[in-house]
């Protein structure tokens, strides 16, 4: 699966989103980062966040306590 | 000089920021947003605590204003470096905790500071003249501006026309005559020019943008900062005050009882920074403990735990009392009766 991964359980919105995007900004455009996090707001909130910066959701997968998220990274290579 | 001149502007998730970064996109600038979280936002966090909310998780405001405007929005988080606004503001502060002219003069200061990294040209905030109270007045625009540090870089495209010219306009990047003069408390000016671009749904313009605002919340933070005798707090402390009931039945303990199922869940996250108690032969909600306390101390708070549980009206209950080193024992308490739980016990109610 993806090369890189963040592990945000535990932390609330908007947590999750400010340490999505410190992690994003790290990333090449194309390469994917799956995110962990048991906050149900952030299945809102990352979605939108990639939206707003062209970055794609790839996956999502909702468990009981908590939630995958996979985002590919957009824009153009450096 | 590139072509398109770029403003970072403050958006905060409400329709005043929202017209103003439209107002200066319809002048062909191109536009990034700013969000600060300081720890206090009404954006976000409690709605995954409390059960009827999650069944409808609430939207990121601020983020969704950014996707109707097609701004990226950063989102940066100030929670240190916000603790010197709010505990020492040189402006005071509002009707309750909040420090809003420090605040504003705070973020926007950050707000220059990265424009400056990223290469943007100006500033723009959804402020409106007299709007509120606190830290709108007309008087106090300047003050943001200089203590800020941003001076004529920072341009409010809803009330420009009632203030100096901005470098901005100067420079010939923004019309000044195409900017507006709103002014006051009255929001028709602001719903009239929402509905002219096209904007059918905006966040509802609450009491403020923060829990600061809330008189129940700066009640506990102050009865958190007395009983400690220090004006100081972290992110846990924020968090604990915004869930459950508050009790503080002596000075020097507070119990914070779980409200419902959501609550308890959330609670039980902190429960090895506390002394914590469970109802063992009652159905009832996870209470924890802050504060130093002695034998009698924890008979009274098992009665309490006792007199929120399902056994309230039973003889006795069954409470398990575990200490901060995960040593847990029991004790069979009469409930505390109704009668004896003082008005002035609930803290921010
Ligand atoms: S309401 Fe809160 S966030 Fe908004 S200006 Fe006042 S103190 Fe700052």
């Amino acid at each position: 699966m993806a090369a890189h991964c963040l592990d945000v359980r535990g932390l609330l919105c908007p947590m999750p989103v400010i340490r999505t995007q410190a992690r994003v900004n790290q990333l090449a455009p194309g390469e994917e980062l799956e995110i962990l996090v048991t906050d149900p707001g952030a299945l809102r909130d990352i979605p939108a966040w990639c939206r707003v910066h062209g970055h794609e959701v790839i996956a999502t997968e909702e468990g009981r306590d908590e939630t995958t998220i996979w985002v590919r990274v957009g824009g153009a290579a450096p | 000089m590139k072509e398109k001149p770029r403003a970072a502007a403050l958006i905060s998730g409400g329709l005043d920021s929202m017209l103003a970064v439209r107002v200066i996109q319809e002048q062909g600038v191109e536009v990034e947003g700013i969000n600060f979280f300081t720890g206090f936002c009404v954006e976000g966090h409690t709605h995954a605590i409390r059960q009827r909310d999650q069944k409808r998780p609430k939207r990121n405001n601020a983020l969704w204003v950014a996707e109707m405007l097609g701004v990226p929005l950063h989102m940066i988080e100030v929670v240190d470096e916000y603790k010197e606004v709010l505990t020492n503001p040189k402006h005071g502060y509002g009707s309750n905790l909040n420090p809003c002219l420090d605040c504003k003069g705070f973020m926007v200061r950050k707000a220059l500071e990265w424009m400056r990294e990223n290469n943007f040209d100006f500033l723009i905030t959804g402020e409106v003249v007299g709007q509120r109270p606190k830290s709108q007045k007309r008087q106090d625009m300047p003050i943001i501006q200089r203590e800020s540090g941003a001076e004529d870089l920072l341009l409010r495209p809803l009330s420009a026309k009632l203030l100096p010219e901005t470098y901005p306009e100067r420079a010939g990047w923004v019309d000044r005559e195409r900017l507006y003069d709103f002014n006051g408390r009255s929001r028709k000016p602001q719903m009239a020019l929402a509905r002219a671009f096209g904007f059918e749904e905006w966040a509802q313009p609450a009491g403020g943008c923060c829990f600061l605002t809330d008189a129940a919340y700066s009640a506990k933070l102050s009865d958190l900062w007395r009983s400690r005798g220090a004006r100081q707090y972290d992110m846990d402390d924020i968090m604990l005050l915004k869930v459950g009931r508050h009790l503080r039945p002596r000075p020097h303990f507070k119990l914070v009882i779980a409200r419902e199922e959501g609550e308890t869940r959330f609670l039980e996250g902190y429960r090895k920074r506390f002394t914590h108690l469970r109802t063992v032969s009652h159905g009832g909600p996870l209470t924890l403990v802050d504060g130093e306390t002695d034998e009698d101390d924890l008979l009274l708070a098992a009665r309490l735990a006792a007199r929120f549980s399902s056994g309230r009206a039973a003889d006795r209950v069954r409470v398990s009392v575990t200490d901060v080193d995960g040593v847990t024992r029991e004790m069979d308490v009469p409930p505390l009766p109704t009668s004896a739980v003082s008005a002035d016990w609930y803290v921010g109610a």
